[in-house]
């Protein structure tokens, strides 16, 4: 069974990420009936025999997760510590301080990233040490702060020297436009720069989207359009039957990002006819090293409670799926260029209905030249808590260039006039050459991209084929 | 005779169980429209070719389960244990943890080398199980990493241990809207490396067999299940046994020894031959009849002249087993195995799907990564262009 560990990293990943333990013990007590130790279990937890009560009463045994959790500030942690979760969680398996780092990258990844780089070095191992076949590091972090964006980049080029073998997945927060760090461009630009260079796979999510799908979800269900009665705890928002019972504001929106995780790594820890593993969405959705950012999307976004299920709404779920108020960043891969598409669906679905949607939408969507039948799909038999089938698309598409090309807009109006820039160039290690450097890291990938869209439409020329003496 | 049957990969282990259990629904089955002698006949064969006899009477497999992956086996063993009519050895499957990503270069140069050691032990095993052996059917798909690249050092493997044994390998094509984006290149790494080492390929395509599904079954929510028991269905129906001619009155050719190879003339010798285009050109047809009236049956159409290469003789080129065992509770039914230009145009689709990425060089980094390098990738694409041309001509 293939293992992951997860790395939470600020406020943002931290948060995320307990919601995210919270979702995958639910999942797995729906799954596992008898509530003994098994397969599916041991990709994010590992068993530990001890006669303390456990909390999560479904379980016999003690589910402690295979988690590392870095904050540089105590508030979040601790949180999480005296919570439902606590018993998930080791006390070695935290690192923490107090000052925080003043939404500052540089602080976060060089300051802290010295003092505490043999201390992660040291947890990450003993981690690693519980699996007996670690396949995936799974980054959790934004891009905005300090501590998340400048210590969670620094512990992803750890991760690379340690563990080079071992995959690095990261989930970033990208920050808004009304975000209320300032320097949040700063910090972002710089992070990207190490996302570029270290990462294998990017999942870039927006607050905007996930604040969107939330809004749609209100209203669907206080408009009273839906006729029957929403299934609670089939909401892509909702902890219901988690172990969690106060609901905190960004709840809703980390649990989408959560639900995220958990179908990305369905088919790991759960049987299907046709798997598609961790390592395989890698290798087909990069093309070209650099271009691993993809734009994901999750449906259906909740169930009703009627239980049998017309084909006709389960080819909505996958028309949803490429709509636009479905991705999880402000971006329309309708309407761009898709260089790879995954598409991942669990449940009771059989691979006709896959075969139907991919022929019935593929028209409407526009594949690079090279990759016209550039679809990887997979299949789950397992569905989410709540749901008789669900679906997560990845999308390798080039609607990623307008967030991007934003940030470094954003980016470029604080540093031609320098504004803040003393606040990093103070930091031992920092130079004007981070910068310029970062932002000409970000100003290719957006060139990539560029060039790659400039193909669009055009007449496709076939490369002639190898001629043979018979 | 015997037969060692290799399963590789997702595909390949699913597919196998399907067949295991077909062969041996089929041989548990009602006498089968004839004489109780005939049938008993068939069935010690089939025991034979397929299964092993244990202790408690359970027919064991004559397999190995190979993949990278344990999710599959493990459910592989326990929905053929559940059964209660046949099993699997325990000992017969080797399995890792993180699969192939599927990666050809990965299952080749990777998992190839590290387990070869282990794997040929197991196939070894089985092997001297064999009182007399005839072969080895492997399973295995050419889209994903495990069974393509693992499969295609495995049968290397095979090869070189087993010099003077037959080698067929079934492999199935995936559907040509993916499942799996860089299926193309694993295809094409597959086959040309096959090529060197195999005795024949017996193909299905995904989409061949969908269709079948769809419009002569009418199943309205087709599962991969659904798909894998018709490739076993008609797997079954050309590995059963059956008489060949003059075979006497026993069961008791190698079901593998069909002799596929042909050497075509140098080119040049023969004048081209314009035939009306109403069929594939083939250069060997094997027709497998089962159950009532198969005596009686007229076979002459299918020895037609224009139904084959011009410098081969139809009779030459055309075989015919018959068996008044029916298959399957099917009163008759009949089954056409081909070497023809049926699947030029999918393997021409392939080759120009792949070689178009290549020209991109896309996804390349995830294979020299694992050492297959651009070089490696034009000699296969040599390798079959040259198969395309030779079919073309024929």
């Amino acid at each position: 069974m293939t293992q992951s560990v997860v790395v939470q990293v600020g406020q943002c990943g931290n948060q995320v990420g307990c919601r995210f333990w919270d979702l995958a013990l639910r999942e797995h007590a729906a799954v596992n009936k008898k509530g003994m130790y098994d397969e599916a279990l041991s990709s994010f937890f590992r068993n530990v025999d001890t006669r303390v009560v456990c909390l999560l009463t479904e379980f016999k045994f003690f589910p402690f997760s295979k988690a590392l959790l870095i904050d540089m500030e105590e508030g979040v942690v601790n949180e999480i510590l005296q919570g439902p979760l606590r018993d998930v969680f080791d006390s070695k398996q935290l690192i923490t301080d107090v000052s925080g780092s003043g939404n500052n990258w540089a602080v976060g990844h060089k300051i802290y990233g010295c003092q505490y780089r043999e201390n992660i070095v040291e947890k990450l191992r003993k981690t690693a040490e519980h699996c007996d076949s670690l396949q995936c590091f799974f980054i959790i972090h934004s891009m905005g702060g300090g501590t998340g964006s400048g210590l969670g980049t620094f512990v992803l080029n750890l991760l690379e020297e340690e563990f080079p073998e071992v995959y690095r997945f990261v989930t970033s927060v990208y920050p808004s436009g009304e975000d209320d760090v300032i320097t949040s461009p700063y910090n972002s630009v710089l992070a990207m720069k190490e996302l570029n260079e270290h990462a294998d796979c990017v999942l870039p999510i927006e607050n905007e989207s996930l604040f969107e799908i939330v809004n749609k979800i209100h209203q669907m269900i206080n408009s009273g359009k839906l006729g029957s009665t929403v299934k609670q705890n089939s909401l892509v928002t909702s902890s219901a039957g988690s172990a969690k019972t106060q609901v905190k504001p960004f709840d809703a929106m980390n649990n989408i990002v959560a639900n995220l995780l958990l179908n990305l790594t369905s088919s790991a820890r759960f049987e299907g006819s046709l798997n598609m593993d961790l390592n395989e969405i890698s290798m087909n959705l990069v093309p070209f090293p650099r271009l691993h950012y993809l734009v994901s999307s999750l449906t259906p976004l909740y169930t009703l409670a009627d239980v049998n299920v017309p084909s006709r709404r389960l080819d909505q779920m996958f028309s949803d799926a490429f709509s636009r108020d479905h991705q999880l960043i402000q971006a329309d891969p309708k309407h761009s260029l898709y260089l790879a598409c995954a598409l991942l669906v669990r449940g009771n679905v059989q691979v006709s209905d896959l075969r139907r949607n991919i022929e019935r939408l593929k028209p409407s969507l526009q594949f690079v030249s090279w990759n016209q039948e550039g679809w990887k799909t997979g299949l789950c038999s397992v569905p989410p808590v709540g749901h008789s089938h669900s679906l997560l698309a990845l999308a390798n598409n080039t609607c990623v260039k307008p967030t991007f090309i934003e940030l470094k807009d954003r980016f470029m109006k604080l540093y031609k006039k320098k504004a803040h820039l003393h606040h990093y160039l103070q930091i031992d290690g920092m130079e004007q050459s981070c910068f310029s450097e970062a932002v000409s890291s970000l100003s290719d990938l957006i060139e990539e991209y560029n060039e790659l869209d400039a193909t669009k439409g055009g007449p496709r020329v076939d490369p002639s084929r190898l001629k043979i003496a018979v | 005779m015997s037969i060692v049957t290799v399963q590789l990969g997702q595909c390949g282990n699913q597919i196998g169980h399907e067949v295991f259990s077909a062969l041996c629904s089929d041989i548990r089955g009602t006498h089968g429209l004839c004489s109780k002698k005939e049938n008993e006949s068939y069935q010690d064969s089939c025991k034979e070719r397929f299964f092993c006899e244990e202790e408690s009477g359970v027919p064991v497999a004559r397999a190995v389960l190979v993949d990278m992956e344990p999710k599959v086996i493990s459910q592989t063993l326990s929905m053929a244990a559940r059964s209660g009519h046949w099993k699997y050895s325990n000992h017969s499957h080797f399995c890792q943890k993180q699969g192939s990503g599927n990666n050809w270069a990965n299952g080749y140069s990777v998992h190839g080398p590290r387990h070869k050691e282990a794997i040929m032990n197991l196939v070894q095993k089985e092997a001297e199980k064999c009182e007399r052996l005839g072969g080895f059917l492997t399973i295995m798909s050419m889209a994903g990493g495990t069974g393509s690249g693992l499969g295609a050092f495995v049968t290397q493997c095979l090869r070189d241990a087993f010099p003077t044994s037959f080698i067929l390998n079934h492999v199935v094509w995936p559907y040509g809207t993916g499942e799996v984006i860089v299926q193309n290149y694993n295809s094409v790494l597959t086959l040309s490396h096959l090529y060197h080492s195999s005795d024949a390929l017996l193909v299905h395509e995904n989409d061949v067999i969908h269709k079948i599904c769809a419009q002569l079954m009418n199943i309205k929510q087709i599962s991969f299940r659904d798909v894998n028991q018709v490739i076993a269905h008609q797997l079954g129906s050309v590995f059963q046994p059956a008489h060949t001619a003059g075979g006497g009155s026993g069961y008791s050719r190698n079901p593998l020894g069909i002799d596929w190879q042909v050497r075509p003339p140098h080119p040049g010798l023969h004048p081209l031959h314009k035939k009306p285009l109403h069929f594939n050109t083939s250069i060997a047809n094997l027709v497998i009849l089962r159950g009532k009236d198969v005596h009686s049956a007229d076979l002459g159409s299918f020895q037609d002249p224009s139904l084959y290469t011009s410098w081969l003789n139809p009779q030459d080129a055309f075989n015919a087993w018959k068996t008044p065992r029916a298959f399957n509770k099917y009163e008759k039914s009949a089954a056409l195995v081909s070497n023809s230009q049926f699947l030029l145009k999918p393997l021409d689709s392939i080759v120009g799907k792949a070689w178009n990425m290549f020209a991109s060089k896309a996804y390349l980094h995830q294979y020299t990564k694992f050492g297959i390098q651009e070089e490696d990738f034009l000699d296969c694409f040599t390798t079959l262009e040259q198969v395309i041309s030779s079919y073309t001509n024929l």
